[in-house]
């Protein structure tokens, strides 16, 4: 514990005092369509919005994309939406779902500013689930829209919650080559976004 | 570090502008990106005002930096993460060695992080046997050519997708001549997928630390830390002690900010945040000094600390895009880097601060507002007054300013100028003209100076 003492000692010395905590007020964005937008802002990093009115539309609407269609392994968190074809909960080892094709995730709030979807680590068995399938579908309410990062802060209270969570904003890119974009780098190749209500 | 490192940067920078067409390349590579950057920034009409608030986030962050890390620890030890603390370089190698050593941990897999950059982590550990893969696709393609990083974002923008498609033939047995990103990419992920795979530890930076939760947050586009920490037991997050942010509110502000200044995009596409450790696996956060507790007892330069690291100062730097990143020899290239480097060892890099117009395009484009052009006017006077000035410059100084502190020196001097560039061949008086005269034609010499005309047309001076 030396290195701590004597770096906290070093930062006690050299900090200037003084500075006052800031006040994040005159900033938030404004949408007249918080669904519109959340559309829009989907398009625009790479995924896709879908909007439902309920969650059997919601399944049968992700049924008939080829992301289901096409897949033979399907991990589903949203009871009723996509046809599983395992329970993702009975995996021990992440590096079993090495081979998924689609995860069917709950989104627990939206972005409209930017199209992120907030995934929460306590509704997930794995965190691998995000990542490691080809594609991602996330399955997010009309009403858990916010229109943006301040919004979503305030409304997420990430004090009271452990483990992980994270926003996700369209498929995995990349641009290193040139800097010509690659949609499927390392995680999914599509991301559609269900928006249901 | 680099195999530039033993240049400075007028030499390096010259031999990387030698290529005339390559430089136009890299220039005009970077500007887009800035152009990118001033899109997004525009679409949000409280742009300027967000700027101010991350400014004042990261000066209150700066001011209760002891308690806010304090805080954090306190926090993130609740959450069950195991916070260690480094002094340096080496400190911070050994506990990641001794971590992974503990695991007996062969295979890490690691997502970027200048700071593992900064601390000479990869070599460290791949002298005590083990096998480190850099996941980032920019960074594993320098690690291939065992380079560094020319851009902290942009790893291997110093690169054409030509050579990487050599490179990547050699290396993942792409089809030779094969350069098309989408193709080399697919054999990046296919070669990458295997490494997460088998890999027995995930490495990751860490974009921000939250004081009030405990929670460290990665910011990826490509997903490549999330990949890296969700299969593996272990989990590894480094940070320099800069990194706290108070509260978790505040990261409206700065994911506002980060990716647009970044990359032009309104977000990162994966803002993971890690609040201890998953289920089954273990999570430990090792805070780094390295230099910047003694940085912020230094006045001006102490604003430094406030760099959220998204590289615009890079992108729009008329001498980066012209020079590239690998000619200044350090981790964090460009304006920011040219202010933090020096604080480290003012000899060894005194020539940065002198690779700047001082245009102040990076301050302007700063998403924290670091007052970069500032910084580095400061630096030339510390480092001269300090003895690391170069000495032709500094004799040349004296010299002008000896002529300039007396009028009949001046106008003596004058008129011996305009008569010798009368008389004397163009090719000599380029050579006279110093560096300032090498790319330059001499403008005309007038016949008269502005004083002896104000005295034939006024009759008096």
């Amino acid at each position: 514990m030396a290195a701590r003492e004597e770096i906290l000692t070093a930062l006690r010395r050299n900090a200037q005092p003084g500075a006052p905590r800031p006040v994040l007020d005159g900033v938030g964005a404004k949408f007249p369509d918080l669904a519109a937008r959340m559309a829009e802002a989907v398009g625009a990093v790479g995924g896709t919005l879908v909007r439902v009115p309920d969650l059997p539309a919601a399944d049968a609407a992700l049924r008939a994309l080829p992301i289901h269609r096409d897949a033979r392994r399907i991990a589903s968190l949203v009871p009723g939406v996509g046809a599983a074809t395992f329970d993702a909960a009975t995996v021990k080892d992440p590096h079993e779902l090495e081979g998924l094709d689609l995860s069917v995730l709950p989104g627990t709030l939206a972005v409209a500013e930017n199209g992120a979807v907030w995934i929460e680590g306590a509704r997930l068995p794995h965190h691998a689930l995000v990542v490691i399938p080809e594609h991602v579908a996330l399955v997010v309410a009309v009403a858990d829209i916010v229109p943006d990062l301040h919004a979503a802060y305030a409304r997420l209270d990430l004090a009271g919650r452990p483990r992980w969570g994270l926003f996700m904003a369209g498929p995995s890119k990349t641009a290193d080559i040139e800097q010509s974009l690659v949609i499927g780098a390392h995680g999914a190749r599509s991301l559609v976004v269900l928006l249901v209500g | 570090m680099s195999h530039l490192a033993t240049l400075k940067h007028p030499e390096a920078a010259a031999r990387f502008a030698a290529d005339v067409p390559r430089t136009h390349w890299h220039d005009e590579s970077l500007w887009f990106m800035r152009v990118k950057r001033d899109r997004a920034a525009a679409q949000v009409p409280e742009w300027e005002r967000l700027r101010e608030l991350a400014q004042a986030i990261k000066a209150y962050a700066l001011a209760n930096l002891p308690a806010l890390l304090e805080q954090f620890e306190k926090n993130a030890t609740a959450a069950g993460a195991t916070v260690h603390w480094a002094r340096d370089a080496e400190e911070h190698n050994k506990i990641v060695h001794q971590l992974l050593f503990a695991k007996g941990v062969t295979r890490l897999v690691k997502s970027k992080s200048m700071l593992t950059e900064e601390c000479g982590l990869n070599p460290y550990l791949e002298a005590r046997g083990l096998e480190v893969v850099d996941t980032d696709l920019g960074e594993r393609i320098v690690q291939f050519r065992n380079e560094p990083p020319s851009h902290i974002v942009l790893p291997a923008i110093h690169l054409k997708k030509e050579e990487i498609g050599e490179l990547f033939s050699q290396k993942l047995g792409t089809e030779k001549g094969a350069s098309d990103p989408k193709y080399l990419t697919e054999a990046a992920r296919g070669h990458l997928r295997q490494k997460f795979l088998h890999a027995q530890a995930g490495l990751t930076g860490v974009n921000f630390a939250l004081a009030d939760t405990g929670a460290v947050v990665v910011c990826t586009n490509e997903g490549n830390a999330d990949m890296g920490t969700s299969l593996p037991p272990l989990h590894i997050a480094c940070m320099g002690l800069e990194k706290i942010v108070p509260h978790a509110q505040d990261l409206g502000v700065f994911l506002r900010l980060l990716a647009r200044s970044a990359t032009g995009q309104p977000v990162t596409t994966y803002s993971t945040h890690f609040h201890g450790p998953r289920r089954g696996s273990e999570l430990h956060i090792v805070i780094v000094d390295n230099g910047r507790s003694a940085l912020l007892g230094r006045d001006p330069y102490r604003r430094a600390l406030s760099c959220i690291r998204c590289g615009a100062c890079m992108n729009t730097c008329p001498v980066f895009r012209r020079s590239g990143g690998h000619s200044y020899g350090v981790t964090v290239p460009g304006p920011i880097g040219s202010v933090l480097a020096p604080a480290i060892d003012a000899r060894a890099h005194a020539a940065l601060p002198f690779a700047s117009t001082l245009c102040g395009s990076c301050a302007d484009v700063c998403p924290v507002r670091i007052d970069l052009h500032h910084q580095l006017l400061a630096w030339r006077g510390d480092l001269v007054a300090a003895g690391h000035g170069s000495t032709g410059k500094s004799l040349a100084l004296r010299f002008t300013a000896w002529i300039f502190a007396s009028p009949a020196r001046y106008a003596l001097a004058g008129k011996l100028a305009r008569f010798a560039m009368r008389v004397l061949p163009a090719g000599l008086m380029r050579l006279l003209a110093g560096a300032w005269g090498r790319q330059r034609e001499l403008p005309v010499a007038p016949v008269e100076s502005f004083r002896d005309r104000y005295r034939r047309t006024h009759g008096r001076a």
